[in-house]
């Protein structure tokens, strides 16, 4: 039980702890139940107002990778109001069958309604693994069904498998993210995890797919729920960099707040958005939202600049699977070169106002020489 | 009102370090601390007990050595707290543990008054979950509200709490009635340092101890290790990506940017992001 020189005896503050010690045969729980008939591997897909989370639709593409090693059906439960468009598009990105509950109760997220209509189709349909978004509402959601059936629940994965005696092999940061560890429940079913959004890879939508849409009842009616959404306050600055594809993220080389302005200007010529590292929002140069790392965002860009950001382990584990990483720094050293696939050494205050100009001119090009009505789209979205 | 805050005395992961020759957690010298998300839970307990002289009660699950982080609770100004501290208990995940903080609330609730709130951290810097708050709630069968970062209003009279619940694009405003856990973030408030009168409190303070043996209807099947469904199976720390990176130089930036930008261009980058 030893890997990379950690025994299983010191792991007592990982979230799920084996406290036993070296050698010892470890006490598992005897469940009563059988759950032998448990088969597949279901998703929980969040909306709200009708729009999906991608990291619903990310997850069904790693449920799909999943299922076929071990010969399993995919599985997506809906939940809301009007939300049959969803349980169509679960299908055309991986589900075989999809559970939908449309119901007006379950309009709005509120734990209780979801969690019993949740707990119905798990008991009912048994599959062997539940999946759901570690976002603020699949975390509530799945702590919640987790305790009541109960089974095990790992939180914040950020990688995925599944071995050939059907084990959920779920692993996460530890320690401040220094570590992974990969945890297992064995004697349960389902196995169930929440996961990182922006960490796998989502199927293209295949118009092509077919599979069921089963309805299912909601248990509550409005009148037995004692929860009420009053009003949701969207933050138009409060931006979810998960969501985006090109992310112009700024560090303490910035030297002051004003900095962001240029790197919004590079963000506005590239069509992206302005991200951050943990030290120049603690310097209150710009919100949380922003940033990226350990304790902000995990992205998965196709895009990623990084400007002024030494590349601390912290911030590393939240951008480097992005597909292209471009790192700018004074510091030759800096280890964020290491994880760029385009470095420059040099100040950013020199750099950045060249590449927002080399920008502007590549990106002015296409026009004028080609005037295809997709040309003349892209333009109308670039000046907007 | 009787409000009731969970806390965790919990090694301050954020100074554990990997040795880089043995690929081995350091922990020597890393202080144990007061989870500090259940302290802004703490804080907003006793925002009420000033403004409406609310009771406040913490409990904590933990080793005996944890009354340290309960003194802390007494000297800003808790009115009591509780250890549930038995070696039975070792080695739970979170299902185990929200089955004896329930517990233990449960009891709170029977010997010192019918508990209108509890508050949690919204997660723990060593288990990291944010699971607790909802195992709690079920097993108690409360309403739930996560993640929040204001309470606009706590009613005694109504029986009723509003929040702001905060979620990745904005906050919802949502009302519930008590008995609640609510499941608290850093932006609520900011925690009170120890008071005059809570540091002579805390210093003759001796934490009310509950074992296994103090919960009648406890069942041991779903306590520490044996209750705990999940296994660490494997820990490692991960290799970085390996990149061959591409080093731009030049004295000329703007031929160095409009390099950049040719590499940037040659790639797939363009088809992929639609320009
Ligand atoms: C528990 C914990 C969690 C954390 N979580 C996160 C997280 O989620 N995200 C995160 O980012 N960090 C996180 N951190 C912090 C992390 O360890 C680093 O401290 C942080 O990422 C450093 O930010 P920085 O790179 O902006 O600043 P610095 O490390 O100060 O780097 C600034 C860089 O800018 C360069 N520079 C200076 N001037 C210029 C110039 N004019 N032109 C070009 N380059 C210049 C310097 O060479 C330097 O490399 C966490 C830390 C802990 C302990
Ligand atoms: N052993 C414990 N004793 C008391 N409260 C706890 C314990 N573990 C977790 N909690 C509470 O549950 C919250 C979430 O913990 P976690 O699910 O471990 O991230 C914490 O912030 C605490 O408020």
């Amino acid at each position: 039980m030893v890997e990379g020189g950690i025994t299983v005896a010191e792991e007592q503050n990982v979230n799920q702890k084996a406290a036993e010690p070296k050698g010892a045969s470890r006490v598992q729980p005897v469940p009563e139940q059988d759950f032998s008939d448990y088969l597949g591997i279901m998703v929980v897909v969040e909306q709200r107002a009708g729009v999906a989370k991608k990291v619903s639709w990310q997850l069904l593409g790693e449920a799909k990778r999943m299922a076929t090693k071990i010969n399993a059906p995919v599985y997506a439960l809906v939940m809301g109001h009007n939300v049959r468009h969803l349980a169509e598009e679960a299908i055309r990105r991986g589900a075989d069958k999809v559970y939908m509950s449309d119901s007006p109760v379950l309009e709005k997220y509120r734990t209780r309604p979801y969690s019993r209509v949740s707990l119905d189709v798990i008991r009912t349909f048994k599959p062997e693994i539940v999946l759901m978004g570690a976002t603020y509402t699949g975390r509530d959601l799945a702590g919640a069904i987790a305790t009541h059936l109960p089974t095990g629940l790992t939180a914040d994965c950020t990688q995925l498998d599944v071995d050939e005696n059907r084990l959920l092999q779920a692993s996460r940061p530890a320690f401040s993210e220094k570590m992974l560890a990969t945890i297992l429940c064995k004697q349960y079913k389902p196995q169930m995890a929440t996961a990182r959004p922006g960490v796998f890879l989502e199927l293209p939508a295949d118009a092509s797919r077919s599979g069921e849409i089963i309805d299912v009842p909601s248990p509550m009616r409005e009148e037995e729920v004692v929860t009420e959404v009053l009003d949701f306050l969207e933050q138009t600055d409060r931006i979810n960099l998960e969501d985006h594809e090109i992310i112009v993220a700024g560090g303490k080389g910035l030297g002051s707040p004003d900095g962001f302005k240029l790197l919004q200007e590079l963000a506005d010529a590239l069509g992206g958005v302005v991200g951050a590292s943990r030290a120049v929002v603690d310097l209150k140069w710009i919100d949380h939202d922003h940033q990226v790392g350990q304790t902000g965002s995990t992205v998965r860009s196709k895009l990623y600049f990084a400007i002024g950001i030494s590349g601390a382990v912290q911030h590393v584990v939240g951008m480097q699977n992005s597909d292209v990483i471009v790192a700018i720094n004074r510091d030759p050293d800096a280890p964020i070169f290491k994880v760029a696939h385009y470095g420059i050494v040099g100040d950013l205050y020199e750099i950045v106002p060249a590449i927002i100009k080399a920008v502007k001119e590549k990106r002015a090009l296409p026009f004028a020489t080609n005037s295809s009505a997709a040309n003349a789209s892209v333009a109308a979205s670039i000046q907007s | 009102m009787h409000i009731v805050v969970c806390v965790k005395q919990v090694p301050d992961s954020r100074e554990i370090r990997i040795d880089p020759n043995t690929n081995t957690l350091v922990r020597q010298g890393v202080p144990a601390i007061v989870n500090y998300y259940d302290l802004h839970g703490l804080e907003e307990a006793l925002r009420f007990k000033d403004e409406m002289g609310a009771e406040v009660t913490v409990v904590s699950m933990g080793p005996p050595s944890a009354d340290k982080a309960l003194k802390q609770c007494i000297s800003m100004g808790a009115d009591r707290a509780v250890l549930v501290s038995d070696r039975a208990f070792a080695g739970a995940d979170t299902l185990a543990t929200s089955y004896v903080v329930g517990m233990t609330v449960k009891k709170v609730a029977e010997e010192f008054g019918p508990v209108d709130v509890v508050f949690c951290g919204k997660q723990t810097l060593d288990g990291d979950t944010g699971q607790v708050g909802p195992g709690v709630a079920c097993r108690l069968d409360y309403e739930q509200l996560t993640y929040v970062e204001k309470v606009v209003e706590l009613s005694d009279k109504d029986k009723t709490i509003t929040v702001h619940r905060h979620l990745e694009d904005g906050i919802e405003v949502v009302k519930t009635k008590l008995p609640v856990v609510v499941t608290v973030l850093t932006e609520l408030n900011k925690p009170r340092r120890a008071s005059l009168p809570g540091v002579i409190n805390a210093s003759r303070f001796k934490p009310v101890v509950w074992t296994t043996n103090d919960f009648a209807d406890i069942d041991r099947a779903k306590i520490g290790l044996k209750g705990s469904p999940t296994i660490v199976s494997k820990t490692w720390v991960p290799e970085p990506r390996k990149i061959d990176t591409k080093m731009l130089e030049g004295d000329n930036v703007a031929v160095v940017a409009s390099e950049l930008i040719e590499q940037l261009w040659s790639t797939e980058l363009p088809t992929r992001l639609g320009w």
